[in-house]
């Protein structure tokens, strides 16, 4: 690709240039916009357009929003929910999918294929929300954690991983006397970390992220995680238009600050993980 | 995937060791992989398998007192007044209508960015790309919606501009053009990865003799890439040909208003609407079996031609 460029290829430089910086403004603006518009003052909020800059910068919404004890408690119950299913998911994902590695152990075959499946065929909500109900689950967040740390797709990657590491790192160790369960957590996991990284990310987004599972499985108001919260809000939008409340700051930025506060958290690390994020699937594409 | 040659030669000395046999052999080695499994395959077996199980509520009338065991066989009756009943229907359409729309639109879509992405020189320039289109895979769909709302609203949203009187989403006719085109938005750029990941395994040597051979940018593409990254696009196709009859729970759940019903109301929704909200659980878990039977059938189908066609099997 050294050759010069010529006159044809380097307007579609150009116009690819253009066209590609065209979608990113397009991602990007709509969260842009919204975090202006949490910071704007009621009558200027609700002028509309498009905003390059807050407009009479104010944090009143932000001061409304956190007087609410609610968020704090959807926010630790959404912090709690993310750390668990993180740890647990990544410790027993990483286990089965270890097992699941090694081809000379009998049954090996069926249980991946088993694992397959639950991809290709679930019950349903219905039959799974039975099956949480008999377990006494509903209104716990355990559900949440139980039924969302061990996924048939990130056993794959993972598997795809463990398949994808020269057999000799375990036979030296195998020799000197260590046995399986000490291989896998001194010499497998710690040479594992991309993986864990990538997976452990995508468990902790989906937590954070999940809002049918809250919204189906939890009731009262102190089990609310974040999603579920925001969407309370976002529904009173009209609420606290008829009643009046908040006359000072627009509805508007009221919800703008209620997103903000709750997508901060994957905003800041977003950027400097992105890597990460991206990695498995990389793995995951090595088909074994 | 699996090279059953491979595994008989490895074991040449144990030709005649039954399964059995060699299972007790191995035993008090292996027993430790399972040792292993038996946490996440656990959890696999009672939210996964135990609810395939519990499928048979579909079959039944079921009722919370009863449990599932008590309640009394209807044989197909939930199905038959599925069948029967118009807003069903209504509701099937509504979501193939949907998720054809978005297989059509938004499956080509990651493609087309990815090959686009994959034309930049510059890395920094390709980074900073790829920062800001994959963003929006990492925000919830509620924070979607909320945002959506807000950005098309004729108050506070840039609508304003063109003095719009009613915001789009509450518009029938707009309706499943918005929920494609916001799901293009959100997921197309993370969907660029898996074809990234397969066009960076392409040999740049390829490229480099198209070019000495005269081959422009464009034949570039559709001779080298295309061909390069055309096993993923199928192995894509066959898992998304599954989610046919599901347009999305989120989505639909939370860009759905009373007005949009008519044409958004979808099975995901309507399994929830009947099953958890009017609690009609029976009734629901029919809806939701229809939906997964047709999944799974669909998989195998795809997975099948694509498998004639010369491509690998997915499982």
């Amino acid at each position: 690709m050294t050759a010069k460029l010529s006159f044809g290829e380097k307007v579609f430089e150009v116009l690819n240039r253009a066209l590609l910086t065209a979608i990113s403004i397009a991602m990007i603006y709509p969260f842009w916009h919204e975090l202006c518009l949490s910071l704007s003052s009621g009558t200027q909020a609700t002028r509309g357009g498009i905003f390059l800059l807050p407009r009479e910068f104010t944090l009143s919404a932000y001061r409304q929003v956190m007087k609410n004890a609610f968020i704090w408690t959807s926010y630790a119950n959404s912090i709690f929910c993310a750390a668990m299913t993180t740890l647990l998911g990544l410790l027993f994902t990483s286990m089965l999918a270890y097992g699941l590695s090694k081809k000379q152990v009998a049954g090996n075959r069926g249980l991946s294929f088993m694992v397959v499946f639950c991809m290709i065929f679930n019950g349903g909500l219905i039959p799974t929300y039975l099956v949480v109900y008999n377990l006494n689950l509903i209104d716990n967040l355990w559900a949440l954690i139980l039924m969302a740390m061990v996924t048939p797709y990130n056993t794959i990657i993972m598997k795809n991983f463990f398949s994808g590491m020269p057999a000799e790192l375990e036979e030296a160790a195998f020799i000197d006397g260590a046995g399986p369960l000490r291989i896998f957590f001194t010499i497998i996991l710690p040479l594992s970390k991309a993986v864990l990284a990538t997976i452990g990310l995508w468990l902790a987004v989906a937590s954070w992220n999940n809002f049918m599972g809250p919204l189906i499985y939890m009731n009262s108001r102190s089990n609310f995680t974040l999603p579920l919260y925001i969407r309370q809000v976002i529904d009173g939008q009209l609420l606290a238009r008829t009643t009046g409340e908040g006359a000072q700051t627009a509805v508007e930025s009221l919800v703008g600050a209620t997103i903000i506060i709750s997508v901060l958290p994957i905003l800041c690390v977003y950027p400097f993980l992105q890597k990460y994020f991206v990695k498995g699937v990389m793995i995951g594409s090595v088909k074994g | 995937m699996a090279k059953p040659a491979q595994m008989t030669a490895s074991r040449p000395s144990a030709p005649a060791e039954g399964g059995w046999a060699r299972f007790k052999k191995n035993f008090p080695l292996h027993k430790y992989y399972y040792l292993l499994m038996i946490p996440g395959l656990a959890t696999l077996l009672v939210f996964r398998y135990a609810p395939m199980a519990g499928i048979v509520v579909a079959f039944k009338d079921y009722r919370i007192v009863d449990g599932i065991f008590g309640s009394q066989w209807v044989g197909l009756r939930w199905f038959e007044m599925l069948f029967s009943n118009a807003q069903f229907t209504r509701v099937l359409f509504n979501t193939i209508y949907i998720s054809l729309l978005k297989l059509l639109v938004g499956f080509p879509a990651p493609i087309l960015l990815s090959i686009f992405i994959n034309e930049i020189s510059s890395v920094r320039y390709k980074k900073a790309i790829q920062t800001a289109v994959y963003l929006p895979h990492f925000i919830s769909w509620v924070v979607i919606g909320g945002i959506l709302v807000t950005i098309l609203s004729p108050s506070v949203g840039i609508l304003s501009l063109f003095h719009v009187t009613k915001n789009p989403l509450l518009d029938p006719s707009n309706f499943r053009w918005l929920v494609v085109l916001s799901d293009i938005w959100k997921e197309a750029g993370w969907g660029t990865v898996v074809y990234l990941a397969a066009i960076t395994n392409v040999n740049t040597d390829l490229y480099e003799a198209a070019t000495v051979d005269g081959a422009n940018r464009f034949q570039r593409i559709i001779h080298i890439t295309l061909p390069a990254i055309s096993g993923t696009i199928a192995v894509m196709l066959i898992l998304r040909t599954g989610s046919l009859l599901s347009a999305g729970f989120d989505q639909m759940y939370v860009l759905q208003t009373p007005a949009t019903m008519d044409v958004g109301d979808v099975l995901d929704t309507f399994v929830y609407r009947y099953g958890l909200a009017q609690g009609r659980f029976s009734y629901a878990a029919a809806a939701g079996l229809f939906q997964s039977v047709v999944g799974l059938i669909l998989v195998g189908l795809s997975n099948y031609i694509t498998t004639k066609m010369g491509q690998d099997s997915v499982w």
